[in-house]
C-alpha cells in the first residue's frame, strides 16, 4: 500500500494511479511552470520598486540647447530644425490666440499645448508622413507638423462649415484622414486598444507603417491603457506607445495617479522596451521615436516612450490652475525650461537663427493666425441636416423620420433658433 | 467557459447504467427519474424548410452554420481576423472550429482575457481598413467594452464627419438562456445596446437565418452586434447552404399570418411564440399573426405597426427583464404610432407573463429559476384575450 492509501483509510478508495507519485527524470530541480521562465530562489524576499532611482531620462541637449554628447546629435539640416522651431512656435501662437477667443466667448472651449510642443514636434518629425496618428487631445502639433492648416484648425474649433469634422465635436478635437491622424474622442485611453488594432492590420498588410499612440499620464492609469499594453505586446504590433507624462491630470498630481516609476516602468511588466526621454528636448524625442519606429516595424513589437514634460498652461478653459499649484511652479517651467526656448538657444548657437529673425518671424506668424482667425469668425455653421447624417453609413428609416420632423418644427417655430448663424 | 458542454457531459454519465460511477457512494444515490427533467421551460426549436435558392446545402447546427459563415468570409475577404478569448482552439461554442488551421494564426488567434481590449483592437482593427469579427465569450461579459461600444465604436463615423468609421467591425457573443447558466450565463443583453444609435444589434432565430444574417452584419458598414442564442447551438439543426447567402438586416419576418393578436420575439422566443400561437388556435380559438423581429436595432418599425393595424393586439416575449426591456421600447412605438396614425382607435395593453421578471437568475437555484423565469408557452398562453379597438 503506497503512504496515500495510509493517510485515507476510511474514505471511499481512490483510482490507484492518483496515488502514485509521478517518476522525475530531469536530475536538476529547475522550474517546470508554462507561467514563467526562471530559477528557484531559497530566500523570502520581496522585491523592492525603485522609484527614488527611477528609469533614467534621456536627453541630448542641455537647458541652454547644447548638445551633450555629440554622438547623440541627429545632425538634423538646418532646414529641419527651422521647421521644428517654426511648427512649435507658430502652435505657440495660435493657442495664445484661441484661447483668448474662448475667454471673449467666440469659441465654446479651447485647450492649449504649452510647454508640450517638443513632444510634438520631436515625435512627428520622427515618423513617416502614412504612419497613423492616434492621439488623445493634446497633440495638435502633431497635426500641424504634418502640415494641417490653420483655417482647419480654427474651422473645427468654430464649428464652421469648413470643419471637415461637420461641427459635430467640441474644440480640438481635430481629425485628418488625408494627413492620417485620427479624429480626437474625448473618453481617455480608449484610442490606445484601438492604435494597437490598427497596428496589427498594418502588419498583416506588410505596409512598413506603424501607429503611435499618443496620451497622458492620467490616461495610462485607465483600464483601456493596460489593455492596450497587453494586447500589443502578446499580438506583436508594430506601434509606438508615447506617454506624455506633463505631472499633472487636471488638479491630480502624479503623486495621487500612481505610485509606481512612472510609465516607462510599466513597459517591462508587459514585456515592452520602454525609455522615458526629456520631453522638453525636441532631439531626445526625435532621436527616441526615430529608433523606436525603426525597430517596431523591423522586429513587430511595441515600444513605450514616457516624454517627462510639464503641463505649464490650465488644463483647459474650463480650469484654473492656480487652485492647486503655485504660479511659481510655472514660471520655472515657463522660464527655466522650455522647449522651444532650448531649440531657440540651439539655433542661436549653430547661427541658425538671430533676434531680427525672431521677431520677424512672431510679426509673421501672428498675422498668419489672425488671418485665419477672422476667417472662421466669418463662416456660417453647418446646416441642421447634418446632425442626422453619418450615424450609420446609410440613413435608416427612423432617422430620416425625426430629421423631417426637425425640419417641420424649424418651419413652424425657426424664429426661435439663430438660424441665420446656419448654413440652409 | 464549456458550461453547456459540462452540463450535457453530467447528464450523460447519470443517465448510464452501472458502471465505475455507480460503485462506492454514488450507488448509494437515488437513482435520476427517467425521462426528461425540464418541464415547463421547455421549447421546440422549429426548424425552416430548406432553402432552394442557394444552392448545395449541408445538415448544420447552430455553430456550424455560425462557422460556415466565417469560412466563408475569412475565404473571400484576405485582410477579415477573427479573434477573442478561446477563439484559436475552436471556440468554447465550437463556432471557430478548423478556421486557424485552414487560414493561419495570424488570422484566428487568442486575445488576453480583456473585453475592452478585444473591443477596442477591433475597432482599431476596423479603423485600418481591415474586416475585424471580435467574439466575446458570453453576452454577460460584454459591459467592460461598453464604453469602446458606446462611446466609441457606435460615434466613430459621426463624430469623424465621416472621415473615419469602424463599419467593418462585427462583435459576436453567445446570448441568452441555457438552462443552468444562471446571472452570467443567460443574459440578454440587447436593450442596453438598442439605446445606441450607430451600431446594428441582430439575433437570429435559427442556423439558416444566423449564416445569412452574420453575412449579412460583416458585410454592413456599421459595427454590428450579433447574439447567438447559445441554447440553440447544438439544439437547431437545418439544412444550410454552403455557400454564402444574405439576410437583409433591420427587416422582420412574418413567420405565420393572423387576424387576431401579432406576437412579436426574437431568438430562441419565436420558437416559443410560434407553440404559443398554435395552442391559441387550438385552445382559444386565436389567430396569431407571428413575427420574428430579428434586428434589435434598426428594427422594422413599420412591420410591426401594420400587423397591430391588422390585429389590433401586440404581444412582445423576451427573456430580459421587463424594466426598460425591448418590449417597452416596441410597444411606445406602436402605441405613439397608433394615436398618430390611427386616431380613431386605441390600443389597450395588459400586463402580461410574457416577459422575463425583473431579476437576475439566482445561481443557487438556477435551474428552478430558469424554468420559472424563462417565458413559455404554458404562460404566455393563460393570457386572455383584451379588448382593443374602440367602435368606429
Amino acid at each position: 500500500m503506497s503512504e496515500g492509501d495510509a493517510l485515507l483509510p476510511h474514505l471511499c478508495p481512490v483510482p490507484q494511479r492518483v496515488l502514485r507519485q509521478q517518476q522525475f527524470t530531469s536530475l536538476e530541480e529547475k522550474p517546470q511552470f508554462p507561467g514563467a521562465s526562471a530559477d528557484f530562489v531559497d530566500k523570502l524576499d520581496f522585491i523592492q520598486p525603485n522609484v527614488i532611482s527611477g528609469i533614467p531620462i534621456y536627453r541630448v541637449m542641455d537647458r541652454q540647447g547644447q548638445i551633450i554628447n555629440p554622438d547623440e546629435d541627429p545632425q538634423l539640416s538646418q532646414e529641419q530644425v527651422l521647421k521644428f522651431y517654426k511648427t512649435m512656435t507658430l502652435l505657440n501662437t495660435m493657442d495664445r490666440i484661441l484661447y483668448e477667443s474662448q475667454r471673449q466667448g467666440r469659441i465654446s472651449f479651447y485647450m492649449t499645448n504649452y510647454g508640450e510642443e517638443g513632444t510634438h514636434v520631436g515625435s512627428a518629425a520622427a515618423l513617416d508622413d502614412t504612419d497613423l496618428v492616434f492621439g488623445q487631445y493634446r497633440e495638435a502639433g502633431v497635426l500641424m507638423y504634418r502640415g494641417y492648416p490653420l483655417d482647419l484648425f480654427m474651422a473645427q474649433c468654430y464649428g464652421n462649415t469648413s470643419d471637415t469634422g461637420k461641427g459635430r465635436q467640441m474644440p480640438v478635437h481635430y481629425g485628418c484622414r488625408d494627413r492620417h491622424f485620427v479624429t480626437i474622442s474625448s473618453p481617455l485611453a480608449t484610442q490606445i486598444p484601438q492604435a494597437v488594432g490598427a497596428a496589427y492590420a498594418f502588419k498583416r498588410d506588410n505596409a512598413s507603417r506603424a501607429v503611435i499612440c499618443y496620451f497622458g499620464e492620467g490616461a495610462a492609469s485607465e483600464g483601456d491603457a493596460h489593455a492596450g499594453f497587453n494586447f500589443a505586446a502578446t499580438l506583436e504590433c508594430p506601434i509606438l506607445f508615447f506617454c506624455r507624462n506633463n505631472g499633472y491630470a487636471i488638479s491630480t498630481p502624479t503623486s495621487e495617479q500612481y505610485r509606481g516609476d512612472g510609465i516607462a516602468a510599466r513597459g517591462p511588466g508587459y514585456g515592452i522596451m520602454s525609455i522615458r526621454v526629456d520631453g522638453n528636448d525636441v532631439f531626445a524625442v526625435y532621436n527616441a521615436t526615430r529608433e523606436a519606429r525603426r525597430r517596431a516595424i523591423a522586429e513587430n513589437q511595441p515600444f513605450l516612450i514616457e516624454a517627462m514634460t510639464y503641463r505649464i498652461g490650465h488644463h483647459s478653459t474650463s480650469d484654473d490652475s492656480s487652485a492647486y499649484r503655485s504660479v511659481d511652479e510655472v514660471n520655472y517651467w515657463d522660464k527655466q525650461d522650455h522647449p522651444i526656448s532650448r531649440l531657440r538657444h540651439h539655433m542661436l548657437g549653430r547661427g541658425w537663427w538671430d533676434e531680427e529673425q525672431e521677431k520677424s518671424w512672431r510679426k509673421k506668424s501672428r498675422k498668419r493666425v489672425m488671418e485665419a482667425f477672422e476667417q472662421a469668425e466669418r463662416k456660417l455653421k453647418p446646416s441642421p441636416q447634418h446632425l442626422f447624417s453619418d450615424v450609420y453609413c446609410e440613413m435608416p428609416p427612423q432617422l430620416q423620420k425625426q430629421q423631417e420632423a426637425l425640419a417641420r418644427h424649424l418651419r413652424l417655430y425657426g424664429e426661435h433658433y439663430p438660424l441665420e448663424h446656419f448654413e440652409k | 467557459m464549456a458550461a453547456a458542454g459540462l452540463g450535457l457531459c453530467r447528464l450523460a454519465v447519470l443517465a448510464s447504467g452501472p458502471g465505475p460511477l455507480r460503485a462506492g457512494v454514488w450507488g448509494r444515490l437515488p437513482p435520476l427519474a427517467a425521462g426528461p427533467r425540464r418541464h415547463a421551460a421547455h421549447f421546440t426549436f422549429q426548424p425552416d424548410a430548406e432553402p432552394s435558392a442557394h444552392g448545395q446545402t449541408q445538415k448544420m447546427n447552430l455553430f456550424q452554420s455560425i462557422t460556415s459563415a466565417l469560412d466563408n468570409t475569412l475565404s473571400r475577404d484576405p485582410t477579415a481576423v477573427i479573434f477573442g478569448e478561446d477563439v484559436a482552439f475552436g471556440g468554447v461554442f465550437r463556432c471557430t472550429v478548423g478556421l486557424r488551421d485552414k487560414y493561419g494564426k495570424d488570422r484566428v488567434f487568442n486575445t488576453p482575457l480583456c473585453e475592452q481590449g478585444i473591443v477596442g483592437f477591433g475597432i482599431g482593427v476596423a479603423v485600418a481598413g481591415a474586416t475585424a469579427i471580435a467574439e466575446i465569450q458570453f453576452a454577460d461579459y460584454i459591459f467592460p467594452a461598453f464604453d469602446q461600444i458606446v462611446n466609441e465604436a457606435a460615434k466613430y463615423r459621426y463624430r469623424s464627419g465621416d472621415l473615419f468609421n469602424c463599419g467593418s467591425l462585427t462583435i459576436r457573443a453567445p446570448w441568452g438562456c441555457v438552462g443552468h447558466g444562471a446571472l452570467y450565463h443567460s443574459q440578454s443583453p440587447e436593450a442596453f445596446f438598442a439605446h445606441c444609435p450607430g451600431i446594428k444589434v441582430v439575433i437570429p432565430r435559427s442556423p439558416l437565418q444566423a449564416k445569412g444574417l452574420l453575412l449579412s452584419c460583416i458585410e454592413d458598414k456599421n459595427p454590428c452586434i450579433f447574439f447567438e442564442p447559445k441554447i440553440l447551438y447544438r439544439a437547431a439543426v437545418e439544412q444550410v447552404p454552403v455557400e454564402p447567402y444574405y439576410i437583409p438586416l433591420s427587416q422582420a419576418e412574418v413567420l405565420q399570418e393572423g387576424s387576431d393578436v401579432t406576437l412579436v420575439a426574437w431568438g430562441t422566443q419565436v420558437h416559443v411564440i410560434r407553440e404559443v400561437a398554435t395552442m391559441a388556435q387550438e385552445k382559444l380559438g386565436v389567430s396569431c399573426e407571428v413575427i420574428d423581429l430579428k434586428t434589435i436595432l434598426p428594427w422594422d418599425t413599420e412591420a410591426v405597426c401594420k400587423s397591430v393595424v391588422k390585429t389590433g393586439r401586440l404581444l412582445i416575449s423576451h427573456e430580459a427583464p421587463l424594466t426598460g426591456g425591448f418590449a417597452s421600447e416596441i410597444s411606445s412605438t406602436v402605441q405613439r404610432w397608433a394615436v398618430r396614425e390611427q386616431p380613431r382607435s386605441f390600443l389597450q395593453l395588459e400586463e402580461v407573463p410574457g416577459d422575463g421578471p425583473d431579476l437576475a437568475l439566482g445561481a443557487a437555484h438556477a435551474e428552478e429559476e430558469e424554468v420559472l423565469s424563462f417565458p413559455s408557452p404554458s404562460r404566455t398562453s393563460s393570457w386572455s384575450p383584451v379588448h382593443s379597438r374602440s367602435p368606429g
